[in-house]
């Protein structure tokens, strides 16, 4: 299926991710196990899991960051197959703020944010430099955008990130521990960010240990361990009620009780 | 040595009375048993070789006049008139002594077009077109051939110029290669990298020396007949691909030094793989690399000399020619002093220009 072709009925209503029977494998350690999950459009998701469940390496799935043996993942009527064109094109659509920020120390604050818009989306450069100042307003943090990433606070530069991301008009943001990496005083401002954005619309794919965050803004919380996916219900459901052990326990240590 | 480095500048600071000069010499020189030691066996060395050096080179050293005044202070004094005497052969070669005023134009030409491109406020599209039109003018003042000027063949061509158009070109064309190679040994595709390892390691395996014999015997031996490559491109040529492999690897640790979050970043907002090399991947791994690399542009430099041996006077090639002169032979150290001075001037720039390059790539770099 090429690039441009899409799915007339699941582009519309259908689920705008939709993965199916996924496995992968790293050598001989099998880090996902028949994975099935679908995702509505708006739709926000909170994945959570002990360490070493395969959160990242199921979202870093959905852009082919992993690679993955089995199953299928369709993402807005694209199969993400081998095809280098439907790889991009998906690439294009989704959005990624990761633990470490992985902002481009070598270019300034407005450089990060205006680089994919203008090479990948063909903007001018003009108009990206404001699509990226309107960005970087909504994130307060326009004064900075003559800096370097390394002048700023982690806060301000996980800030920054979303902020890059966003400007690729992304239709899916994914979320891999946005604020694993930051002091406490700095995980707040990300987090207010990440909430406009749910407010507004997007989907999104969070995975975090911000279990009162998870509780406000997730439509539905997915558990994960061991590759699998265990448990998934709406957050009222998940943390009155957990049906399996692994997550009654996983809950009582993130939740210290 | 450092210790004693550190003195002029600091004895120059407003000290003034006696007891700041002891108190500086505690400090600085015997501030430790070790460095008490230290600073006298550097002190003892400079007593024995400072006074003969000084006594060869200035004291007794021959400044005017005639080869009868050097013969007189032959091994006790310099002879700096043999300079004097062969500077032309030296700087120019075997260029004939008439038209010598077209490789100096030519290297007037090539240093200024060096120092306006060291400047970071002319990088711009004209510096390109700039370098063409100097090449261009460079080659003509260099064969001639046209507008009245007779026709040189590179056989004549040597000195300063040889040296300089041998390693600016080794510098400009190893880069280029150099990051492919990089590259290339990185690449997910196998044929390309099997390619670019074995290039690599083949070229690495050799020395300098065999690749110009190879590029002046051999070469011929594989064209067919009536066929011939200039010999200074085939020198030129070796040079380049030797110090592409060189370089390829110091621009591979740099690759390699790379966050791979870097990476995954450019591929997650969708940049195709030469926007994310030449954006994201290249400019961080390049800045890494610079000190490394500009240390192979320097021996690179250094190493053009060795030439010789295929019969290319370079700067180091024609001072030997100098000294081939039975009347001045015994004064021809005096000669390679000189050519060694310009190498150093020539390496100390570089290094010195390297530094500001680092400075500017740094720039972002407040981690
Ligand atoms: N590149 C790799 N090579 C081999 N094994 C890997 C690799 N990356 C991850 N794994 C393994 O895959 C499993 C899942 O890793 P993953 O990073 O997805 O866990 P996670 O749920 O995100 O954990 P954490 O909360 O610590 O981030 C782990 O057991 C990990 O050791
Ligand atoms: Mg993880």
């Amino acid at each position: 299926m090429s690039a441009a072709e899409h799915t007339p009925a699941e582009a519309a209503s259908g689920p705008i991710i939709r993965i199916e029977h996924l496995g992968k494998w790293y050598g001989r350690f099998q880090a996902l196990k028949d994975v099935n999950l679908a995702i509505a459009r708006k739709e926000r998701i909170v994945i959570c899991g002990p360490s070493g469940s395969g959160k990242s390496t199921l979202i870093r799935c959905i852009n082919k960051l992993e690679d993955y043996q089995e199953g299928t993942i369709v993402v807005d009527g694209v199969t993400l197959d081998e095809n280098v064109k439907n790889i991009e094109h998906i690439r294009r659509e989704v959005g990624m703020v990761f633990q470490q920020f992985n902002l481009f120390p070598h270019l300034t604050i407005l450089q990060n944010l205006t680089l994919a818009p203008v090479w990948v989306r063909k903007m001018p450069r003009k108009e990206a430099e404001a699509l990226a100042m309107r960005y970087l307003e909504r994130v307060q943090i326009a004064e900075q955008a003559g800096k370097f990433p390394g002048q700023l606070s982690g806060g301000q530069q996980q800030r920054v990130a979303i902020a890059r991301s966003l400007c690729m008009n992304p239709k899916i943001m994914l979320f891999d521990e946005p604020t694993s990496a930051l002091d406490p005083e700095m995980i707040k401002e990300v987090l207010e960010v990440m909430a406009g954005l749910a407010r507004e619309g997007m989907t999104m794919l969070v995975v975090t240990h911000e279990m009162g965050f998870a509780r406000e803004i997730a439509d539905r919380i997915v558990f994960m361990d061991k590759g699998e996916i265990v448990e998934q219900a709406p957050p009222k459901e998940f943390f009155a009620n957990p049906k399996s052990e692994r997550t009654k326990l996983f809950l009582s240590q993130i939740l210290g009780r | 040595m450092a210790i004693e480095m550190t003195g002029p500048a600091t004895m120059a600071a407003p000290a003034g009375a006696p007891r700041d000069v002891i108190g500086w010499l505690r400090e600085n020189l015997f501030s430790s048993p070790l460095n008490s030691v230290l600073t006298l066996i550097s002190f003892g060395l400079i007593v024995l070789v400072v006074p003969p050096l000084v006594r060869w080179g200035i004291l007794n050293a021959v400044w005017t006049g005639g080869l009868e005044r050097c013969k007189a202070v032959q091994g006790t004094g310099a002879c700096w008139i043999f300079i004097a005497e062969k500077y032309r052969l030296i700087l120019f070669g075997l260029y004939p002594f008439k038209e010598q005023w077209r490789p100096l134009l030519m290297t007037v030409v090539l240093i200024a077009l060096l120092a306006a491109s060291m400047n970071r406020a002319f990088w711009r599209p004209w510096l390109g077109l700039a370098w063409l039109l100097g090449y261009l003018a460079m080659g003509i003042l260099m064969w001639g051939g046209i507008f009245g000027l007779a026709f040189e063949d590179t056989d004549k061509w040597g000195g300063l110029p040889l040296t300089l158009i041998l390693s600016v070109n080794a510098i400009a064309f190893s880069f280029p290669l150099a990051i492919a190679l990089a590259l290339g040994r990185r690449s997910d595709l196998p044929v390309i990298r099997m390619i670019c390892t074995g290039f690599i390691e083949l070229v690495r395996g050799v020395p300098l020396i065999s690749v110009l014999f190879m590029a002046s015997l051999m070469i011929p031996l594989f064209l067919p007949a009536g066929v011939d490559i200039n010999k200074l491109l085939r020198a030129q040529a070796g040079i380049i691909l030797f110090t592409g492999a060189y370089v390829a690897e110091v621009i591979r640790g740099g690759l390699q030094a790379l966050p791979k979050g870097q990476i995954e970043a450019a591929d997650s907002l969708g940049l195709g793989y030469w926007q994310k090399t030449g954006f994201v991947v290249l400019p961080q791994a390049l800045s890494l690399v610079i000190p490394p690399m500009v240390n192979s542009f320097i021996a690179t430099f250094k190493d053009t000399s060795l030439v010789i041996i295929i019969g290319l006077f370079d700067l180091f090639g024609s001072a030997r020619l100098a000294a081939n002169d039975p009347a001045w032979r015994p004064f021809y150290v005096e000669g390679l002093l000189f050519v060694a001075l310009i190498y150093f001037v020539s390496c100390f720039s570089l290094a010195r220009y390297s530094r500001y390059v680092e400075r500017l790539a740094r720039q972002g770099d407040q981690r």
